[in-house]
């Protein structure tokens, strides 16, 4: 064998880099990782993270679930709060770009591999894609029990009254369940996990969903998944049935209803409007003719 | 003599990059959709009875941090051992409860479940992942699973296993989270089976 043949097989073109930027050793670690979490969702399955050339918070875990899945036909799309151009979701895009040589997309509908941070887009997902998710605190017990001993413990027991005495307490409180991101669902019947902390509006989205779900927290070092059709309810009680948040305009550059919305202040006068927080979905919408009232 | 043992040593990817992370995809994929039959190609020749699909999973997954244990058959030829040691540096363990992975030539003479590591409550991954060479994979027939992963049933017919293995694999599922997970092999196909996947027994359907 000629070593150079290897070599050349493995770095593309003048970045100096691994495929992928991971090593090869690296992402056999995470990929092991990934395959004990799909074959028990909803568990956090501890990994080796690494240091990565971002800060905490800004994608570690899911940059490298998607160095470790990453294959050189894929498309990649990377979206922060549902849009595809702001600061973290390009500079993510360009890192791949660099090192990986992939193609990326804004279209959900193109994309084999889309991270995500704190939304799930839109339009429906598909078998054969991929969905990673930035996580940072994979943890849905951890405001409630700080130690790792004892929450480990509890998903061991399959103890999660805690969790239901939280959302109980809401309820005393506010009169409804008032936790509105990061809420808490249940996969499989059996894992009480932190979908990471997308709106609740996205939660329904994540059950029976075609497409393969990762979730990656780099500073807490877990990986966990939900396998496509797998069952994912959001916690509630009989009499406090969960519900997603409704708003009372639709979009007001596509006209959309039943999506989610971002609020954008205009001006200093009180202006303000309310857009599609997944910009592919909007732009897709107004390049079929669909209006809405600032357009 | 070192140009002895270059000569007589199997190739390993010619692409280690790109190979491992294909093979590694289409584990993922089968075992996200347990009882579908994924296309696993493989250009390695290994020394018999390791299976080309067998070591293309052994190099793509296994390292010096996951301990490897071996059926009779590939203990039997050394030139197996020598194999995954050169090109993985795996280390190669005499009793099943070690191993992370187990490559299983012939699996109708697969050990009991129990002798894998099942993990443990607080750590149910630190469990064995079973990859098994059959003769015959199947998802027209066989008996069918449900769960995770799984639209409705999927079916999965796999061969030769033991006789008693819907009762292994039926207690295997009842003590999820913990258990093996495995994955089948045939020449060109794979096809992956988590604990997770329930067996759907024939009185069990009408259930109401």
């Amino acid at each position: 064998m000629n070593p150079q043949v290897q070599i050349q097989g493995t770095v593309p073109a003048g970045t100096g880099y691994n495929f992928a930027y991971l090593d090869e050793g690296t992402k056999r670690m995470i990929r092991r990782a990934i395959l004990k979490a799909i074959a028990i969702p909803g568990y956090q399955v501890p990994f080796a993270a690494r240091e990565m050339p971002m800060p905490y918070g800004w994608g570690t875990g899911g940059v490298q679930v998607t160095a470790a899945i990453l294959g050189a036909s894929d498309v990649l799309k990377v979206i922060d709060q549902g849009a595809d151009d702001t600061t973290n979701a390009v500079s993510i895009r360009r890192f791949f770009t660099a090192t990986a040589g992939i193609a990326t997309t804004t279209r959900t509908a193109e994309a084999t591999v889309i991270q995500t941070r704190h939304r799930i887009p839109e339009a429906p997902l598909a078998e054969g894609q991929v969905l990673v998710y930035q996580v940072p605190i994979p943890e849905p017990l951890r405001f409630l029990e700080p130690r790792e001993t004892e929450t480990r413990q509890l998903h061991a027991l399959a103890e999660y009254g805690l969790m239901h005495v939280k959302l109980y307490e809401d309820i005393a409180r506010h009169g409804h369940i008032a936790t509105t991101y990061a809420y808490p669902v249940e996969v499989a019947g059996r894992y009480v996990m932190d979908p990471s902390p997308t709106p609740k509006f996205d939660n329904p989205k994540m059950d029976d969903c075609p497409a393969l779900q990762l979730f990656g927290a780099g500073r807490e070092k877990r990986i966990y998944a939900i396998p496509p059709y797998t069952r994912v309810r959001s916690l509630d009680f009989e009499d406090h049935p969960f519900r997603v948040q409704s708003f009372d305009r639709p979009c007001a550059l596509c006209g959309a209803e039943d999506v989610y919305l971002d609020e954008v202040v205009l001006d200093d006068a009180g202006g303000r409007m309310f857009v599609c927080s997944d910009t592919d979905h909007c732009e897709s919408r107004r390049a079929d003719g669909h209006m809405g009232e600032a357009a | 003599m070192p140009h002895d043992l270059a000569r007589q040593l199997a190739h390993g990817f010619a692409d280690p990059v790109h190979e491992g992370q294909a093979v590694f995809r289409a584990a993922m994929e089968a075992l996200s959709r347990p009882g579908r039959i994924r296309p696993l190609p493989t250009g390695l020749r290994p020394p018999a009875p390791l299976t080309p699909e067998l070591a293309a999973l052994a190099l793509a997954l296994v390292d010096a941090d996951t301990p490897v244990w071996l059926d009779a058959p590939l203990r039997a030829e050394p030139a197996v051992a020598g194999f995954l040691r050169f090109h993985t540096g795996a280390p190669i363990v005499a009793s099943p409860e070690q191993a992370a992975f187990a490559l299983i030539a012939d699996p109708a003479r697969c050990p009991a479940f129990t002798e894998f590591a099942q993990g443990t409550p607080a750590y149910p991954d630190a469990s064995a992942t079973l990859v098994l060479a059959v003769e015959t994979l199947s998802d027209e027939s066989g008996p069918a699973f449900t769960g995770p992963g799984i639209r409705g049933t999927e079916r999965l017919d796999a061969g030769p296993l033991p006789a008693d293995w819907a009762s292994r694999w039926a207690a295997n599922h009842a003590g999820f989270p913990l258990g093996i997970d495995c994955l089948f092999v045939a020449p060109g196909r794979l096809a992956g089976l988590p604990r997770s996947a329930r067996p759907v027994t024939p009185e069990a359907t009408p259930c109401t």
